[in-house]
């Protein structure tokens, strides 16, 4: 059902002047048409250009870059040359745009209702008398509950779902032809985002638009897409039906990608992809990818591959696409470390209570308690040596608190947290001996954030050599060598600045300095949130090994289930800073109990052609978890009665260390299962 | 928001008050009172026992700042040691001066620096923004002495247009100061300028590279309409503050332009009580002072809060 070519790029190379005044190429010869009713997704790692070329595509450019060759052609007409009185019109309507984080693309003084109405009067298909009207009917299209409150706000105060909607809104606002997708949902919760993509399908259905979908992410993509292009270093790469790229890729790249995603059905380690992408203007005279191919030959690295189309349909940029095929794409073998034998426990939170609620001045003159509800309430979990433990929720479940107060960053509000056979842990950093500080270490999300961009990473690996062990001179340097080795960085990395680092690299910076201390627990905030899915698969192996070798505990927090799974041994799912359930990787994730894990899971999207995430818990805004009962109350879908609103749910013990907080009784809540973890094949259906 | 201007009106009063404590006991902590300024090479034995008497400095410290800081609240700052008039007027006539000053620049200079700030952020990189963005760093960057000489040199005895001190004395009418007004307000003006128009040039930049301007251009906003409805709303905010800071800074007496140019303004006064030991006057102008910064700066934040949706309705909502 697609029609004639609406968007067609030609021979486009974007490029800047780079510091020694050289034209270094963002985008290189790219050639790709878009028909009318066709959904395309354009993948690829971050700075592989899919953004610049999907800005291209609305004759936009950021500042600084500039057009090197090339066209892009919309209904017949180059954008790029076009005068900006006449791209106005085109803009928004003909073709529009759903940016990435609408949080920060919807502007921050005017109601959202004063936005919508703008977009309205913009393209002039309607009367200025019938404007308000149809902002409700926008609204409503993209299932907003109360269309006339949320109107009347300002961005702000709605929630990542609802700005996200009133975004997809504001681009159908215009009735546009044509709509462009940069990473829509990435950032937003996967409950909330298996809501958004939903709707995004049904969009493209119903409306019969061009759609291009721009996104890091295979699963997002293959939710939506009938086509995916693959970019590489500027490059398309591949170019197929969406069935065939995501099963069974004729690229090297594209394998290696899929393989180093993390599945949540599957408990093993994702595949590395080592080594990384050629910066812009890096890029030899041969293929892109020869330093990273698996299968590269000397011609490869001699004369750079064309976009040549295949027998079986589509277009890929590699010599050898029939041996690409041996490449495996999904890895078999090699599973996290061993679970089973621990040692003693080493961590125990017990009724671990955290509230972030600040005295205010005249609450401390009183000496009043602070009010409210704790963010992080009952919460016990045992760790024992040499075991990871893995914290999932969504976004405000509390899990980084939790991480915050083992490292005596946040003191507890009621509760303690037992250590080694020391007993209860000092609140904070300062009362803790020094031996405890050494032995607990903290890794971040960012480590853009976490290193000192002007300490050299020498200085950075010192820090704990010398203030734990002692170490100077020579030998602190043979130890900085041999702690970088251990997290397959050279010596030579040791007079570089963290800015000379990519993300992947800085991570591992970031991991050896938590092992320099030699921990015996360390804490992992989100490491691999900020990687991309070949470098964040390198990472889990690394830490793997690590573990490994120096038997550390793990307290890994992650909001990606599927990350989560492939290394730990067990897994609390939290909720509002409320555990909900705690087990065995293995039995949590086969077998879904408590009704949020199953929402969670089953919201999860994975790279799987016709996969469709089963729609549960409603994307609520929830700013603070209910005063009592069951935290899950408002959005649960399996709800008993007033009883979870009026009690706290009672552990429920489902044998094997799986205990599950729940009114719903064990034997309904094991067998009346909605969800199947690995079969999620069935309609979704939103309550 | 009347509970939050309430609430910042009587933070700034504390503020005030214990800002006078200190201020008090700074002063009090100095060799010397306002009878050895009086008395100079006489004070000594009786007759120094005597005038302490007489002007009650003989009392505890805690008492004598209590009649001041009342006094200070009745408009009654004492008398000044040096010249036995009432200070209130003495104070009250340079304190005029000096907001002529500062008004004639301000009146002058946020237009400008609005103007110039807007431009060279909307234009960066290009020759209009690097050629003034240049002159701006010097503006900033050369000291207003040295401003003020060059600017003396050339307009008052080279082309000889301005006079180039001020002759009217400080308690003259309004109208004595022009022309004489015009070189010190120039100096005081392009300071000002300078820096409040990078803040707004690296805000502009900002805010026009934000995404959510970016989206309005690919909604098909017309240039100027984004500048202004999406933009400069929220790229002005931050120049509230750096404004508030140059009233202050104005306010607080401009001591060396003032002392170059011979305005007789809050400054050059504070500098004159200071050489004469005029104890009871420098308290008195360094309360005034304190008072009109947090004046100014609570001014500021309540006019962010008023223009900026997400402070007025954050703190609105949250009880
Ligand atoms: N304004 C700019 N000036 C110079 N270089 C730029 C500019 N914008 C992007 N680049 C470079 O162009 C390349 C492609 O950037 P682009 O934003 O298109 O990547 P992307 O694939 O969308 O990445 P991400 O997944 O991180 O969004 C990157 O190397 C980036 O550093
Ligand atoms: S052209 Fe050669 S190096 Fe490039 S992807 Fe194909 S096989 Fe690998
Ligand atoms: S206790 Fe009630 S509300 Fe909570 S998860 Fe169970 S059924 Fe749902
Ligand atoms: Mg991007």
């Amino acid at each position: 059902m697609t029609g004639d070519v609406l968007i067609e790029v030609q021979n486009l190379s974007i490029g800047f002047t780079g510091r020694s005044g050289k034209l270094l190429p963002v985008l290189r010869n790219i050639d790709l048409g878009v028909r009318r009713g066709e959904t395309v997704g354009i993948v690829g790692e971050s700075g592989s250009g899919k953004s610049t070329l999907a800005l291209a595509m609305m004759g936009y450019l950021k500042h600084g870059l500039r057009v090197i060759s090339g066209q892009s052609v919309f209904d017949g007409r180059d954008l790029l040359t076009m005068p900006s009185r006449e791209l106005q019109r085109i803009r928004g309507g003909k073709i529009a745009l759903i940016p990435q984080n609408s949080g920060q693309s919807l502007s921050p003084n005017l109601r959202v209702g004063a936005q919508l109405t703008e977009a309205l009067a913009l393209h002039g298909k309607l009367a200025p008398s019938a404007f308000s009207a149809r902002v409700i009917q926008l609204l409503q299209q993209v299932r907003l509950p109360d269309p006339e409150v949320i109107a009347s706000r300002y961005p702000h105060e709605l929630s990542g779902g609802q700005q996200q909607r009133v975004a997809i809104a504001m681009a159908l606002a215009g009735e546009p032809e044509a709509l462009l997708l940069d990473e829509p949902t990435t950032g937003l919760d996967v409950t909330t985002q298996a809501h958004i993509l939903e709707l995004l399908s049904d969009i493209a259905v119903r409306f019969d638009k061009a759609m291009i979908y721009v996104s890091h992410d295979l699963g997002a993509i293959a939710r939506v897409c009938s086509r995916v292009v693959v970019m590489y270093a500027g490059e398309i790469v591949l170019d197929g039906d969406a069935t065939t790229v995501l099963t069974n890729p004729g690229h090297p790249y594209a394998r290696g990608l899929l393989a180093s995603i993390p599945r949540r059905g599957n408990p093993d380690l994702p595949m590395a992809l080592e080594g990384r992408p050629p910066p812009p203007g890096g890029a030899g005279p041969g293929c892109s990818f020869v330093d990273r191919c698996a299968i590269a030959e000397a011609p490869c690295r001699a004369e750079r591959p064309g976009l040549q189309p295949l027998l079986a349909g589509g277009r890929v940029r590699c010599r050898l696409p029939e041996r690409a095929e041996s490449i495996p794409t999904k890895r078999d073998g090699k599973p996290a470390s061993a679970g089973g034998s621990f040692g003693e426990p080493l961590v125990r939170l017990s009724n671990l209570a955290i509230s972030y609620a600040r005295q205010s001045l005249v609450d401390q003159l009183l000496g009043r308690k602070p009010q409210g509800v704790p963010t992080v309430d009952r919460v016990n979990i045992e760790i024992r040596q040499g075991e990871v433990i893995g914290l999932v929720g969504e976004s405000g479940s509390g899990k980084s608190t939790i991480l915050k107060a083992v490292a005596g960053l946040v003191g507890p509000a009621s509760g303690e947290i037992a250590y080694d056979k020391s007993g209860a842990l000092p609140a904070t950093v300062e009362q803790r001996r020094p031996e405890q500080l050494r032995e607990i270490q903290l890794i971040f999300q960012n480590p853009d954030e976490s290193l000192n961009p002007r300490h050299t990473i020498g200085q950075i690996l010192a820090q704990p050599l010398q203030l734990y062990f002692g170490l100077s001179g020579g030998a602190l340097r043979e130890r900085s060598i041999a702690i970088l080795e251990r997290v397959r960085l050279g010596a030579h990395y040791l007079d570089r600045l963290p800015s000379q680092l990519s993300g992947g690299e800085k991570q591992r910076v970031a991991i050896a300095r938590a092992f320099a201390a030699e921990p015996k627990l360390l804490l992992c905030d989100e490491v691999t949130s900020a990687l991309d899915v070949s470098v964040q698969a390198a990472v889990l192996d690394l830490l793997d090994q690590l573990r490994r070798d120096n038997g550390t505990t793990y307290i890994f927090v992650a909001h990606d289930l599927a990350v989560v799974r492939a290394l730990s041994d067990r897994v609390a799912v939290l909720y509002q800073g409320r555990l909900c359930e705690i087990g065995p990787a293995a039995a949590v994730y086969s077998r879904p109990c408590h009704p949020y894990t199953e929402a969670l899971l089953g919201a999860v999207l994975e790279p799987e052609p016709g996969a469709r995430p089963i729609l549960m818990a409603e994307d609520n805004m929830e700013l603070s978890p209910p005063a009592k009962g069951c935290p899950f109350q408002r959005r649960c879908h399996r709800k008993v009665g007033s009883i979870c609103e009026s009690t706290t749910p009672p552990q429920r013990d489902a044998g094997a260390e799986h205990v599950i907080h729940c009114h719903i009784p064990i034997g309904e809540l094991t067998s009346a299962q909605t969800v199947s973890a690995l079969g999620n094949a069935g309609r979704p259906h939103v309550q | 928001m009347l509970r939050i201007f309430i609430h910042r009106l009587l933070l700034g009063i504390a503020t005030v008050a214990i800002v006078s404590g200190i201020i008090f006991a700074a002063v009090e902590a100095l060799p010397g009172d306002a009878c050895t300024a009086i008395l100079q090479r006489d004070a000594s034995g009786e007759r120094l026992a005597n005038c302490r008497r007489e002007l009650g400095l003989d009392r505890p410290a805690a008492t004598r700042y209590a009649e001041w800081a009342f006094g200070a609240v009745r408009g009654d700052l004492g008398i000044s040691a040096h010249n036995n008039k009432p200070i209130a007027s003495l104070v009250g006539d340079r304190l005029k001066n000096t907001l002529l000053l500062a008004g004639c620049s301000l009146a002058l200079g946020i237009p400008l620096a609005l103007f110039l700030g807007v431009l060279t952020g909307l234009r960066r990189d290009k020759f209009s923004d690097l050629a003034l963005s240049t002159i701006a760093i010097f503006a900033m960057t050369i000291p207003e002495f040295v401003t003020a000489t060059v600017l003396i040199f050339v307009f008052s005895i080279w082309l000889g247009w301005v006079p180039g001190i001020v002759t009217a004395s400080a308690s003259s009418p309004l109208s004595a100061f022009f022309p004489g007004i015009v070189l010190p307000v120039i100096v005081l003006t392009m300071v000002m300028t300078a820096h409040i128009m990078r803040t707004v040039r690296s805000s502009v930049i900002d805010v026009m590279s934000s995404d959510y301007v970016q989206m309005a251009s690919l909604k098909g906003v017309p240039y100027w309409h984004i500048v202004f409805r999406h933009a400069l709303p929220n790229a002005l905010l931050p120049a509230i503050n750096v404004i508030a800071l140059t009233v202050g800074w104005l306010l607080g007496g401009v001591v060396v332009v003032e002392k170059v140019f011979n305005y007789p303004g809050l400054g050059h006064y504070m500098i004159d009580s200071i050489s004469d030991r005029d104890l009871p006057v420098v308290q008195a102008i360094a309360l005034i002072v304190a008072a009109a910064y947090v004046g100014v700066n609570l001014a500021a934040d309540l006019l962010a809060m008023a223009f900026n949706p997400r402070l007025r309705t954050l703190k609105a909502r949250s009880p």
